[in-house]
């Protein structure tokens, strides 16, 4: 293996900037869509479950089960159904996403204060508007929490995606280590990595801000 | 009866002035607990009247109070509310025009007090221009200045304040009915006492019919028209005005109810000129005078600061128009035993 040289880190960077960008456009998409999906999904779950018991636990303990697989186990188990590429690495990072969303989604129904859900049925409204218009804004910000811990967690796992062709800066940490030795082995591992914490503390930084402005400032400490 | 529930809910909420409330035979009972909790409940509530229920806590008075809007279902007897009988009817539309303040006051934490006060008007479709009006008039009559409040958030206001909104907001669609949970239970003394006089000036000129859940006997006295003493599984040991109550209960379990000073306690209902005034020149004078307002407990107050023996009575112009004792005082109390007359009297 040859030794770190930063100016070949960056004459590394200038030749493929093109390249690296387009990693990162990819990886953002990636995440960015599974999250969403992942968000539809998970609040659905949670809104379905928050007061049954029983399916509440289940649903959670799937989740939790779900996250336990190894990503990349996960992704080997996708292949044969849906092939390589986008396909199972959306459906991978959408499970990993579930488990903290359909999660805070409870906790955050859960936790709106009996005397206001009291007072929302006793001036007429239904359990379907108490929930759309009184729990759900109330339970945003924690509901907003678990799809920021999502992120986090799909920035990190997308990387392992290249495994199965998917998208993202995976693609270069992998390459990086299946030609160990060689002149840029180091260089294509470093960039990928480098990529992956600082979009993972940009899009960190991205859902503050989100949370700020969507969460009602009757709400906010 | 009515045709359809839909009609009845109209009928019920175009009578914005008071409504009969009648419960007839009403029984809760759970299924995992032996005793009833509300058992062969009657009463009923004329149009306008401010009804109290007092009673020990877990006695069952707020679940009896709770089935009039449905948030608890009866396991058997009826409701009605100005003859319309509330279990035929949708109870999210019946709810809307049921006012309903619970201690906790529950405004929802993530809308501005004027969207709080919206939210039965909105379900009620009224036009953006009339829910505006509204919000203006119910916080100025709850004494909060609409350009300061209607926009804040619940937790920028005081407990006290927080309780007026809950009041408005109830008060929202101008219901005939109005359920109160213990509204003041969690005010400190000071707010409180305030919060009770705003509320019964406010229903002196609204004669809502209102039931008033508390487990404070003088909150009952000092607010209601008539009072419903409670006991366990919501029996009704007696159910009077405030001054029959306290001049005669009905039975050790009331007496034991109203406590101590049952004799000052009715004194604050009754006015001054309601004893027989001696003449002016009875009275030893002295710079301090009860006005022909006061209760006989202000003017009992007075004679025990001064230790005089009469003290001069004065109307607003402040002249001089009789003289209290103590003695006076008590012959009202002797000859209230007889005939009880002081029920539509407050201080």
């Amino acid at each position: 293996m040859t030794g770190f040289d930063f100016s070949r880190l960056l004459h590394f960077w200038s030749q493929r900037w093109p390249d690296i960008l387009g990693l990162i456009v990819e990886h953002i998409a990636v995440v960015a869509i599974s999250l969403l999906i992942a968000m539809v999904v998970g609040v659905g779950i949670g809104m379905l479950v928050w007061n049954r018991p029983i399916p509440r636990s289940v649903v959670i303990a799937a989740a939790g089960v779900a996250l336990t697989i190894p990503s990349l186990a996960m992704l080997a188990l996708l292949i044969p159904t849906f092939g390589l590429g986008w396909t199972p690495t959306v459906i991978a990072l959408v499970m990993y996403s579930l488990l903290p969303i359909v999660r805070n989604t409870v906790v955050g129904l859960r936790e709106v204060p009996p005397a206001v859900m009291e007072s929302a049925t006793g001036m007429g409204m239904n359990q379907f508007s108490v929930l759309l218009r009184i729990q759900l804004p109330i339970a945003w910000p924690i509901i907003l929490t678990g799809v920021r811990v999502a992120a986090q967690l799909t920035i990190g796992i997308a990387a392992i995606a290249a495994y199965v062709a998917g998208p993202g800066l995976g693609s270069y940490i992998f390459q990086g280590l299946s030609s160990l030795g060689s002149v840029n082995a180091l260089n294509f591992a470093l960039t990928g990595t480098l990529g992956v914490v600082i979009l993972a503390l940009l899009v960190d930084a991205l859902f503050v801000t989100i949370t700020r402005y969507t969460t009602s400032r009757g709400l906010r400490a | 009866m009515p045709k359809t529930p839909d009609t009845a809910i109209i009928q019920i909420a175009r009578n914005t002035s008071g409504a009969r409330i009648v419960l007839d035979h009403v029984t809760k009972s759970y299924a995992n607990q032996p005793v009833a909790a509300v058992e062969d409940f009657s009463m009923t509530a004329e149009p306008g009247e401010l009804i109290m229920f007092v009673g020990p806590s877990g006695c069952g008075k707020t679940t009896t109070m709770k089935m009039i809007n449905r948030i608890i279902e009866p396991t058997s007897g009826s409701i009605s509310i100005d003859g319309r009988d509330v279990l035929s009817l949708n109870p999210h539309e019946l709810r809307r025009h049921i006012g309903y303040v619970i201690q906790q006051i529950g405004l929802f934490p993530h809308m501005t007090i004027a969207e709080n006060i919206a939210v039965v008007p909105k379900l009620l479709g009224w036009s953006k221009n009339a829910i505006g009006d509204r919000i203006d008039e119910l916080l100025t009559t709850v004494e909060l200045n609409p350009r300061d409040f209607a926009h804040r958030y619940p937790k920028q206001l005081s407990g006290g304040q927080q309780q007026r909104v809950g009041v408005a907001r109830a008060l929202a669609a101008d219901p005939p009915v109005m359920l109160m949970d213990e509204p003041f239970g969690a005010t400190d003394p000071i707010t409180r006492e305030k919060l009770q006089a705003e509320f019964l000036r406010l229903q002196d000129s609204l004669g809502k019919t209102i039931i008033f859940v508390t487990h404070d006997f003088d909150e009952a006295v000092r607010l209601g028209d008539r009072i419903a003493v409670l006991s366990d599984r919501s029996q009704i040991e007696q159910f009077d005005t405030p001054a029959n109550i306290l001049a005669s209960p009905a039975n050790d379990y009331v007496a034991s109810f109203i406590g101590h000073g049952a004799a000052i306690k009715r004194l604050t209902l009754i006015p001054v000129t309601d004893a027989v005034l001696g003449p002016v020149s009875e009275s030893s004078g002295g710079p301090i005078t009860v006005c022909d307002t006061d209760t006989l407990r202000d003017a009992l107050d007075s004679l025990v600061l001064t230790g005089l023996a009469a003290l001069t009575v004065v109307d607003e112009a402040r002249r001089p128009i009789g003289s209290i004792s103590v003695d006076r005082i008590s012959a009202v109390l002797g000859a209230d035993v007889a005939t009880p007359t002081v029920q539509a009297s407050r201080p």
